[in-house]
């Protein structure tokens, strides 16, 4: 390579909106369901049929613009865009191409220079299309449209990002964002968050921008890695062998990591946009965005910073209980069960994410109670069980969401606390091991821990572990008082 | 004429309702004309025999217990095939939707059931609402009922001919470009359009979205009021469609309840109030530049003779230069072909109506069906439609269609601020022969000259029967009002009715009798 090139990179993501029902009509946008059972005249494109928008889709829309510094358009309207594809009941999309509802925001994102601002060209609402499923069998293409008409958000950038690292800090900055608002579960693999790369390179130090590409079908992070990473080497290769880039969109296949054309811009298609005229203009008042407003939740920054305040949480791990809505949320439910913040911050950042990673599940799709988590928390501080039965125990919660307390008590594992029991164990224990005090009383401290051990094994693990110690200690001082005494 | 035949909605429902004859009686005794004429005028695509003859039988439930069964109970009413009804075929009088069964109902005819009304079937039209003959239907044209040789005019020819021929007591239609208007005064009787949001156009089948506007039908001014107050209202399921609380159309006429009054207040007001019939000191506006030489010199003398006959009445008669005349086809044609394009993209074969069979692929089998199931003249509009929202010529076409719809409103409001109506012509010439229109698809088009840029400004606007040429056949004219305006409306235009001593039906309906009914 003779000169070194510059990757320059936007992204057009789309988000699916957690509204109970769809864009333009009553149906339900729950996941799951036999093919075209959420539907109705309107999403299945019914003729005689008409869009009726839902108004928490504009306040979902708005609550991402004002969490990325938008400026929510005072009026904005929808806008056919007209293509024909069976996915596609009514053979026009309604999106917004005009006058978006979101314009000219920005999301910050830490890099290794620093923060840098990445711009938000603009926000638009839209409507998702149906599905299609092929059956090669029968040789024939099926559609569902359960999906037609689910909310979407459309959050374009302006070309500001320069890596893949960036592209990457962007998405988890923005996913953060519209999870934190309740505005979507954001899950790349379920398609409820995709992410379109536009692409190009130049000449470092050049203020032209190349030709870009645009790139779809990138079903996670890693993909997304790889796909910028490919495209900025094939577009390299490309334009030092002297040929020239050709705009396009194209189609990443991970399995083979490579991409293939989808189409050129000779056959792109004209949508033929005009303004939606079954949809009056939508007028957002200033008392709506103040409205909107206030219900803000508190997003990550914030929460991170309460977290070390309120909590005296180390910055470390108000880090990582705020990297996840999911996370966050089980730490603050959980504290309404058991009000010891760094004991439910250990168990979360330790156990929760250890087990997750070994389950081969997201942190988002972890489901246990915390109630659960906090009456276990408060058995083991109470002593009525120790740490290696907590942990075994918070392994059942993680997969079955057991009670704890029942749990205890039905596999009897509640800790002997009984005195007397015990010291008669420690008493069995010295007997059995004269070595061990033997080396105790030699001066070898390590002695004391075998005969812990040892009446722990013998009282089936269930023993109090410091009660043990405090016995065991006792016993050998015994031995000891009793050695000296000999000795003079 | 059978005696029952003649008797207006109001006094029909009233009988009905006082159990004087069952509803049972008007739906065999309409039914009987309906078939009589039907091989001659071909008016209807479906005729709903069973669903009439079960609706009534509930009518005539409810008023044997008792009960008042709506303000058109057992009153027949014919409608549009491009509303949907909830079982019954709805074609659009189209290939594309031959077979067509909604599961759903327009919240128009959901509303008439309610009030009682009596579905006697669906009304021939043209294609998709698109033409001004009723000549496009794919099951064959209608035939105007004062001579059968000529056109019904169009779209809603068919809902027009059945209420000349008696085949119905009234109907609906739907007006996008002049659709109820035009051919109301081929026919001879009276039809208004509403201002765009007073009735919910769900389940209407969309042509141009935001001009479509569905209105009543029928022989006399009252008729026509008390079915526009029983349609009228709020729709949620239509965002376009307001929540007018000013739709009392029908007590208008009750000199002794004055209603409210929400049109715009003039001096004439307190009078009107006072005498609904009265038109002292309304200000009439004669749109002057509709007086051209495209206008037939019969149908120009029959209209000023209906405004002579206003001023007679005491009304304030002058003329207004309203301008822009000559754009207002350009821009509608532009506008409503551009949404008819998006519209009528649903029909591809793939998820109902028609599917062109034996064809590998998604596209060849999208172009076949569409090829097929659509007529000459709706592709034509939805190939001019897609032209003019091409990437390059939008601004060049749509966009100026827009500005112009602008001005037009602009326009209208000035006009609007000297006078309480406006007055003209509604079509250019009468009924034209069958057959004469359909290769010269320019002409057609600017025989909608005097009633699109109602539409194009949403504005309220009635056709009434004001005499017939020298051929016989029946001259139209039209009262404009400013928005919300149909109180006005309706009360000129009674008043006019009055002085004209009613309106008459086809001498067809005559003939049926003497010819004795005979079912088909
Ligand atoms: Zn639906």
């Amino acid at each position: 390579m003779t000169r070194q090139y510059e990757t320059v990179i936007g992204l057009e993501v789309h988000i699916e909106l957690a509204t109970r029902t769809k864009i333009f009509c009553g149906c339900s946008t729950a996941f799951g369901g036999a093919p075209n059972t959420h539907v109705c005249p309107v999403c299945a494109g019914m003729p005689g049929s008409l869009p009726v928008l839902n108004r928490q889709v504009v306040e979902y829309a708005m609550a991402v613009g004002l969490a990325t510094d938008c400026r929510i358009s005072r009026l904005c309207r929808f806008d056919r865009k007209n293509y024909f594809y069976p996915d596609n009941p009514q053979n026009y999309q309604i999106s917004q191409l005009y006058l978006p509802i979101c314009r000219s925001g920005h999301i910050d994102i830490e890099t290794p220079e620093g923060i840098k601002s990445i711009g938000i060209h603009e926000i638009h609402m839209e409507e998702d299309a149906g599905k299609l499923t092929h059956d090669d069998w029968a040789g024939e293409t099926n559609v569902d449209f359960n999906r037609s008409g689910v909310p979407l958000i459309e959050v374009v950038s302006e070309p500001d990002m320069r890596s893949a690292d960036e592209v990457i800090a962007y998405l988890e900055k923005l996913r953060l964002i519209a999870q934190y608002l309740g505005a979507s579960d954001c899950k790349l693999q379920e398609g409820s968050m995709r992410a379109d790369v536009n692409l190009s390179v130049r000449p470092l130090g050049s203020d032209s921008l190349g030709t870009r590409t645009e790139m779809k079908n990138l079903n996670s992070f890693k993909a997304i890695t790889r796909a910028v990473e490919n495209e900025r080497a094939r577009q390299i290769e490309i334009l030092e062998s002297g040929g020239t880039v050709v705009q396009e969109t194209r189609r990443w296949d991970d399995n083979k990591e490579r991409s293939y054309p989808m189409r050129s811009k000779e056959d792109a298609k004209d949508y033929r946009y005009f303004p939606e005229p079954d949809l009056p203009p939508v007028e957002i008042s200033g008392e709506w965005i103040e409205k909107v407003k206030k219900k803000q939740p508190e997003l990550r920054d914030e929460k991170k910073k309460r977290y070390e305040s309120q909590y005296g949480l180390p910055s470390y791990d108000a880090d990582i209980l705020t990297s996840d809505k999911r996370l966050a949320d089980l730490f603050e439910e959980t504290l309404e069960y058991c009000k010891n913040p760094k004991k439910v911050s250990n168990w979360l950042m330790v156990e929760t994410i250890r087990l997750a990673r070994e389950h081969g599940i997201g942190i988002d799709q972890v489901d246990f109670s915390p109630e659960n988590l906090g009456k276990l928390i408060t058995l083991q501080e109470t002593g009525r069980i120790n740490g290696t039965v907590a942990k075994e125990i918070f392994a059942v919660i993680f997969t079955d969401d057991v009670d704890p307390e029942k749990y205890v008590e039905e596999h009897g594992l509640a800790a002997v606390t009984d005195e007397a029991a015990l010291r008669d164990a420690v008493r069995q224990a010295v007997e059995a091991n004269p070595q061990s005090v033997a080396d105790y009383l030699a001066g070898k401290k390590k002695a004391m821990g075998f005969l812990v051990g040892q009446t722990m094994r013998s009282m089936g693990g269930k023993a109090d572990p410091a009660l043990v110690n405090r016995l065991v200690g006792e016993a050998l001082a015994q031995k000891a008082a009793a050695y000296s005494s000999f000795c003079r | 004429m059978k005696e029952i035949l003649r008797w207006p909605a109001a006094e029909l429902a009233q009988k009905i309702n006082r159990r004087e004859i069952k509803a049972k009686e008007a739906v065999s005794a309409y039914l009987e004309q309906l078939y009589a004429l039907e091989p001659e005028l071909n008016s209807f695509v479906t005729v709903d025999e069973e669903g009439a003859y079960a609706q009534a039988g509930r009518i005539d439930e409810l008023t044997q217990s008792g009960k008042n069964a709506g303000p058109l109970a057992g009153v027949p009413v014919a409608v549009k095939d491009n509303l949907c009804t909830r079982g019954l075929r709805t074609t659009c009088a189209s290939r594309m939707l031959e077979d067509f069964v909604p599961f759903y109902e327009a919240g128009a005819v959901e509303r008439l059931r309610a009030a009682g009304a009596i579905i006697l079937g669906k009304t021939n039209m043209d294609e998709f609402a698109m033409g001004s003959t009723s000549e496009t239907s794919a099951f064959g044209p209608v035939k105007n009922p004062w001579d059968i040789s000529r056109v019904p005019g169009g779209s809603s020819g068919g809902s027009c001919c059945a209420v000349a021929a008696a085949q119905s007591l009234c109907a609906l239609g739907s007006d996008t470009g002049g659709s109820i208007r035009q051919p109301a005064s081929y026919c001879g009787v009276v039809g208004l359009k509403p201002t765009y949001g007073t009735v919910s156009r769900w389940g209407l089948v969309a042509y141009a979205s935001s001009l479509d506007q569905i209105g009543p039908i029928a022989r006399n001014v009252e008729d026509c009021a008390l079915l526009l107050e029983v349609i009228s209202g709020g729709d949620k399921r239509d965002s376009t469609c307001l929540d007018r609380r000013d739709v009392d159309f029908g007590r208008a006429f009750a000199r002794t309840s004055a209603s409210p009054q929400t049109s715009p207040q003039t001096s004439s007001q307190a009078s009107l109030q006072a005498c609904p019939e009265d038109v002292r000191g309304l200000r009439i506006g004669i749109v002057r530049d509709y007086f051209d030489e495209g206008l037939d010199g019969e149908v120009a003398a029959a209209v000023r003779r209906a405004a002579q006959q206003l001023r007679d009445q005491g009304a304030l008669v002058e003329e207004v230069d309203l301008s822009l005349v000559s754009y207002a086809i350009p821009a509608y044609y532009t506008i409503a072909c551009a949404e008819a394009s998006s519209n009528l993209a649903r029909f591809d074969g793939v998820k109902y109506g028609y599917r062109a069979g034996a064809e590998k692929g998604l596209h060849p089998m999208y172009r076949r069906t569409r090829t097929e199931g659509f007529g000459t003249e709706v592709k034509r509009r939805i190939v001019l439609g897609s032209f003019v929202l091409s990437s390059g010529y939008y601004e060049a076409y749509y966009e100026k269609a827009l500005r112009v719809k602008a001005m037009i409103v602009a326009a209208f409001d000035k006009a609007f601020s000297r006078f309480d109506l406006l007055l003209g012509p509604v079509a250019p010439t009468t009924a034209p022969l069958l057959g004469q229109t359909g290769d010269d698809p320019l002409k057609m088009y600017l025989g909608d000259i005097y009633t699109v840029s109602v539409n194009l400004a949403g504005l309220p606007a009635i056709s009434l029967p004001c005499g017939l040429d020298s051929r016989g056949l029946p001259i139209g004219v039209q009262l404009v009002g400013p928005r919300f305006g149909e109180k006005t409306i309706l009360q000129a235009a009674r008043a006019y009715e009055k002085a004209c001593g009613g309106f008459a039906l086809s001498p067809m309906t005559e003939r049926a009798e003497k010819k004795g009914g005979m079912k088909v």
